[in-house]
């Protein structure tokens, strides 16, 4: 058998080179660029055949506008790709719908060959946009644009969403009316490079398109599901995000998708109890003790479900999963060589991909000289903007009896912030 | 010393400070759900819902203003690394 010509291959970076622009709707073009050889986005993501980075034109009887660009090292590609649908003084319109370097890496370079373009962004893109062009912000014309908004290129008409935190707090979408066409950036996108762009025609994207929602938007769930609000009532025919391909077959089906995936992952069949989760690791029994009775004190509570897990046997993915959906979460370590222990911190650090917001947290532990893990835990609970009202609770060694009454205090006094029944209290700035 | 009562409605605490301090000096030592994300008013991420006593706190900056309305902030929103309690009475929570 004779071995296929790699470069006809549709990811191949051969491929990718020579790829004109693709016409995706009426005047509309595709201009993006392929990455074939990305093997990891933004450290944290794994790309196993690449990624694209969509960026497109528009063409009324107007204006022309630029939709998104591409990350810096695929200015020259984009820019030719641009120059054989449009001449640079015939752009009017810059649209930024996001501004991470994967899609703003060529901006300078269109403005220093488009000066003149009117750059529209959301009400938070301008912040970043500042300190994008930093010296230079102020040579540009910046449009702010809010939900709502328009940009008219003669024949064609763009309309704004804003839709905060559909990765960053600049994102937004545009809405190309006329031809139901949505510009989405990171929503609904996926790392996954292949010529052909569009979802009918592309290879298996699917483990792809899971993969980026999990890792880039589930941290996010509730502006996705704010996002998707705005968008669910559009006249859609096509989504066309700035990752991966473009979807024209089916695309209410990838709106429904996340509907689906921003829902909990576990059915919860406790009502309007408030769940509470103890986590704890203890070498010689001590925080194991002191997890036990404050779980008692917290489940005196009827409004409160509490449940205690042994950090050390459990899976950290199905914890995730829990701690999503969790109201309170409270973590026990002891403090071993000035730290607290390596398993409670890869937990914590698995937290990146979920909102922990709000949520209620504390902290405990036995120690036997310092006790540093507590409070280093609070920092942490903290750092994942849930509020600590309680002071993380100490004991030397094992508890006595009269200490784990001291635990089964906190556990109540937990269970009650929980329930909004903590009775109001007062301090003084001096004793703080 | 002027003295207000600055309360999180959020953790149920009211503390007792004196006139001129900021909310960020007080929210995280008692483990309050505001957040801060730059501490110097440009990022917005201390936006804080003024639930009561919005006129004892300081007027906003023009830095202030400018980043409120960036963050598409509600009229009773200030920012928390931002704006200090001149007296009287003041309830905030996180935004
Ligand atoms: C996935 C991702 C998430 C980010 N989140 C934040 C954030 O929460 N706060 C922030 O100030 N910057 C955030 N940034 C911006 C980075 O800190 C910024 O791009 C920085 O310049 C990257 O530095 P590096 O080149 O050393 O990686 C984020 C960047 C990425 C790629
Ligand atoms: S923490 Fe950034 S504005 Fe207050
Ligand atoms: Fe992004
Ligand atoms: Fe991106």
């Amino acid at each position: 058998m004779t071995p296929r010509a790699t470069l006809d291959l549709p990811q191949m970076a051969g491929a990718a080179d020579a790829m004109q622009p693709v016409p995706v709707a009426d005047r509309v073009h595709w201009v993006g660029a392929l990455d074939p050889d990305l093997r990891n986005f933004d450290i944290i993501l794994r790309t196993a055949n690449g990624t694209s980075y969509n960026a497109y034109v528009v063409r009324g009887s107007t204006g022309v506008a630029v939709i998104d660009t591409v990350k810096q090292e695929f200015t020259e590609p984009f820019l030719k790709r641009l120059e054989a649908v449009a001449r640079y003084d015939e752009l009017t319109t810059l649209v930024l719908n996001h501004l991470e370097p994967d899609h703003t890496g060529a901006v300078p370079e269109l403005l220093r060959r488009a000066p003149h373009l009117e750059i529209c962004v959301s009400p938070r893109g301008v912040q970043v946009l500042r300190a994008l062009l930093k010296d230079r912000f102020d040579d540009y014309a910046v449009r702010i644009v809010r939900t709502g908004d328009t940009v008219s290129l003669g024949d064609q008409t763009l309309r704004f969403l804003t839709t905060p935190y559909v990765h960053w707090p600049d994102t937004q979408c545009t809405h190309l009316q006329d031809q139901r066409l949505l510009f989405t950036c990171d929503l609904f996108g996926c790392h996954f490079c292949d010529a052909r762009l569009f979802n009918d025609r592309v290879g298996d994207f699917r483990f792809s398109f899971e993969y980026y929602f999990e890792h880039i938007m589930r941290p996010f769930k509730a502006y996705v599901v704010a996002a998707l609000d705005l968008i669910e009532p559009l006249d859609i025919a096509m989504i066309a995000p700035s990752h991966g391909p473009i979807l024209r077959a089916h695309p209410r089906q990838y709106i429904t998708h996340y509907r689906r995936l921003v829902k909990s992952r576990l059915a919860s069949e406790v009502g309007d109890q408030k769940t509470l989760l103890i986590f704890y690791v203890s070498a010689y029994g001590a925080t194991s003790m002191m997890a036990g009775a404050i779980y008692e004190g917290a489940a005196e509570n009827p409004d409160v479900r509490a449940s205690l897990f042994d950090l050390q046997i459990g899976e950290f993915t199905p914890f995730v999963d829990l701690i999503e959906e969790a109201d309170a979460l409270v973590f026990g370590s002891p403090t071993i060589n000035g730290d607290a222990v390596k398993t409670v911190w890869d937990l914590l650090a698995g937290l990146v991909d979920i909102d922990t917001k709000g949520k209620l947290g504390a902290a405990f532990g036995s120690y036997g000289w310092t006790g540093e893990a507590v409070q280093m835990v609070e920092g942490r609970l903290q750092g994942l903007k849930m509020r600590v009202p309680e002071k993380g609770l100490k004991i030397k060694l094992h508890p006595t009896d009269a200490e784990l009454e001291d635990c089964r205090d906190f556990g109540r006094r937990l269970a009650a912030h929980l329930t909004g029944r903590m009775q109001p209290r007062e301090v003084d700035f001096a004793d703080l | 010393m002027a003295q207000a009562k600055l309360t999180f409605a959020d953790v149920s605490l009211t503390v007792n400070v004196p006139a001129g301090t900021r909310i960020i000096e007080i929210s995280e030592k008692i483990g309050a759900g505001i957040t801060y994300g730059c501490r110097e008013g440009e990022c917005g991420t201390c936006l804080t819902r003024i639930v009561s006593g919005a006129e004892n706190l300081t007027e906003p900056s023009a830095l202030e203003q400018r980043v409120l309305k960036e963050n598409l902030a509600a009229r009773n929103d200030r920012l928390a690394c931002q704006c200090q309690v001149l007296g009287g009475e003041v309830t905030v929570r996180p935004a």
